[in-house]
């Protein structure tokens, strides 16, 4: 059987909303930590939105788990199929363990984890200063990492476009019909 | 396959600028770069320089004692919302007694402002957490008066005391700050925390059963009689005078205070609690609250609970008051800074750990 030259329809669809979802949550998180007047409003947001997150990064490791990706060019040196692989295993790992700490935060700071007015989430974490005195500032710390993997990601993705104008960035467009 | 042109190199400076443009980007939106207005941090660290560093304790109401008891709603509170608390029988409450300022050993008597703290959870799961005053009405109309209040308090390096021409010009641009000073130098002392009215202050919006709002400020008026110190008693009064009172008369029996609802009219300020509404306005009396018992904050229960006043139940929210919002972001900031120093061990004294290792040493 021939690998696939593209991403699957599903593969495409989860990466590019799934891209804006997380820029947005970066920004808003960023922001809202620093914000005296639209905390409130920013963490109304900030809450679903992670929620939604992690349900799509699990679908969408199930989906990547059940479908072979495309391959990387083959005469890619291997410094660079290394960062490849590495960085979109951390990029998995991230989009998971995100909004699980999240989550865990809020439960050990004994914060109501609303999702919209009148639903909340159950809490995954016992009430805890230990706790939440580890996971707050790992929840931020983890955020700009996120953000400049991210930023390599990106990075990486216009150096195949632009410079190396290989297929890899076109497996992200396109579908294996579009050719 | 035949191998693609590359392209030439020189086309990473693009690349380069977009990332650099999304980084910094980001850098303004966190607060790393850019002019910024005054943020919760700031307002944090102006209340941390107020006094020296106790690590684990609140930066604000830094002294304080951990309360439990129950909120039973009055038979018509559900009227006004919808929040389950108005239906449910009773509902269980912890909360928080504090004194003004950031030091939790200061003496009582010299404590202006005394709070409340409530967290009241429903079988619906929801919460409504309350963060009360025995002031009437707030010193400054916006977070940015208030933080240029604290500022112009911090004692001068030079002279090691605050500056009185610093104070002068922040009132000359607030002027509602002589309100507050005028209710601070002559409003009675209650001799006791029971009998003090605790008020919400700023202003919040109540939803009914049909979708109707009313804009609100709550009260906890004290089923206590006010007895008034006179300034002799209260020059003389024991530094920690309010927790001994309180434990006192929990040990008599519960004590209760009535939590009123005060409606707004139209063209009453919601924005703005420096002003108090008229007391001409309608209340409604919504529930009782009944308090049992009393626990140090170093082991209670309520010290590691933030009584962010903006986390509301269903049927209750907030509104665009500036300081009701700087409230709840400058909270948020003090409880991951102290819990923050619980976790690291480097919160003996807030957690009770020096007591019980002297206690075990004897």
């Amino acid at each position: 059987m021939t690998p696939p030259r593209h991403f699957n329809v599903l593969a495409r669809l989860l990466h590019w909303s799934m891209a804006l979802a997380i820029f947005a949550m970066l920004f808003v998180g960023a922001a809202m930590v620093v914000s005296l007047r639209y905390r409130e409003q920013m963490l109304d947001l900030h809450r679903p939105l992670g929620l939604a997150i992690l349900l799509l990064a699990l679908v969408r490791l199930a989906n990547r788990l059940r479908h072979r990706p495309p391959p990387l060019p083959a005469d890619l040196p291997r410094i660079q199929v290394w960062a490849a692989t590495a960085s979109h295993w951390l990029l998995y790992a991230l989009m998971l363990a995100m909004p699980l700490i999240g989550w865990a935060m809020l439960s050990a700071g004994a914060y109501p984890v609303v999702v919209f007015d009148g639903f909340n989430l159950p809490a995954i974490a016992p009430h805890s200063a230990v706790l939440y005195g580890v996971l707050r500032p790992l929840h931020g710390v983890l955020a700009y990492l996120l953000f400049f993997t991210i930023l390599a990601h990106l990075g990486a993705a216009l150096f195949h476009a632009w410079v190396r104008r290989d297929a890899v960035f076109a497996q992200m467009v396109r579908g294996d019909r579009q050719g | 396959m035949s191998h693609p042109r590359r392209g030439s190199m020189l086309l990473l400076l693009p690349i380069a600028l977009i990332v650099a443009a999304i980084a910094a980007l980001f850098a303004w939106a966190g607060g790393w770069i850019g002019a910024r207005h005054v943020t919760p941090q700031a307002m944090a660290n102006t209340a941390e320089a107020a006094g020296a560093p106790l690590p684990g304790f609140r930066r604000a109401h830094s002294k304080g004692v951990c309360i439990a008891g129950s909120f039973t709603p009055a038979p018509d509170a559900s009227r006004y919302s919808t929040a389950r608390v108005f239906t449910q029988v009773s509902t269980p409450v912890l909360g928080r007694f504090s004194t003004g300022g950031n030091n939790p050993y200061g003496p009582d008597n010299k404590a202006r402002v005394r709070g409340m703290g409530l967290q009241l959870k429903t079988d619906d799961g929801q919460e409504w957490r309350m963060a009360m005053n025995s002031f009437p009405f707030f010193a400054v109309a916006t977070p940015e008066g208030f933080q240029a209040m604290n500022a112009a308090a911090l004692p001068d390096p030079a002279t090691d005391k605050p500056d009185p021409d610093k104070m002068k010009a922040v009132i000359a641009r607030h002027p509602e700050i002589r309100a507050f000073q005028a209710w601070a130098t002559s409003a009675p002392w209650p001799d006791s925390l029971a009998n003090t009215q605790y008020n919400g202050v700023n202003a919040f919006r109540l939803t009914d059963a049909q979708g109707a709002t009313r804009a609100v400020r709550w009260s906890m008026r004290p089923r206590t009689p006010v007895v008034a110190l006179t300034p002799e008693q209260l020059a003389q009064a024991d530094q920690d005078f309010l927790g001994a009172d309180l434990q006192r008369r929990l040990a008599a029996g519960p004590v209760q205070w009535d939590l009123v609802m005060q409606f707004a009219d139209a063209g009453d300020a919601i924005e703005n609690p420096s002003i108090a509404w008229p007391p001409s306005r309608t209340e409604a009396t919504v529930g009782t609250l009944t308090l049992t018992r009393a626990d140090a904050q170093v082991t209670g229960p309520c010290r590691d609970l933030n009584f962010d006043p903006l986390i509301l139940p269903k049927g209750i929210s907030g509104t665009a008051d500036p300081v009701l919002h700087a409230r709840s972001s400058v909270y948020s900031v003090s409880f991951n800074r102290r819990e923050r120093e619980i976790s690291c061990g480097q919160a003996l004294d807030a957690t009770g750990a020096n007591t019980a290792q002297k206690e075990a040493a004897r």
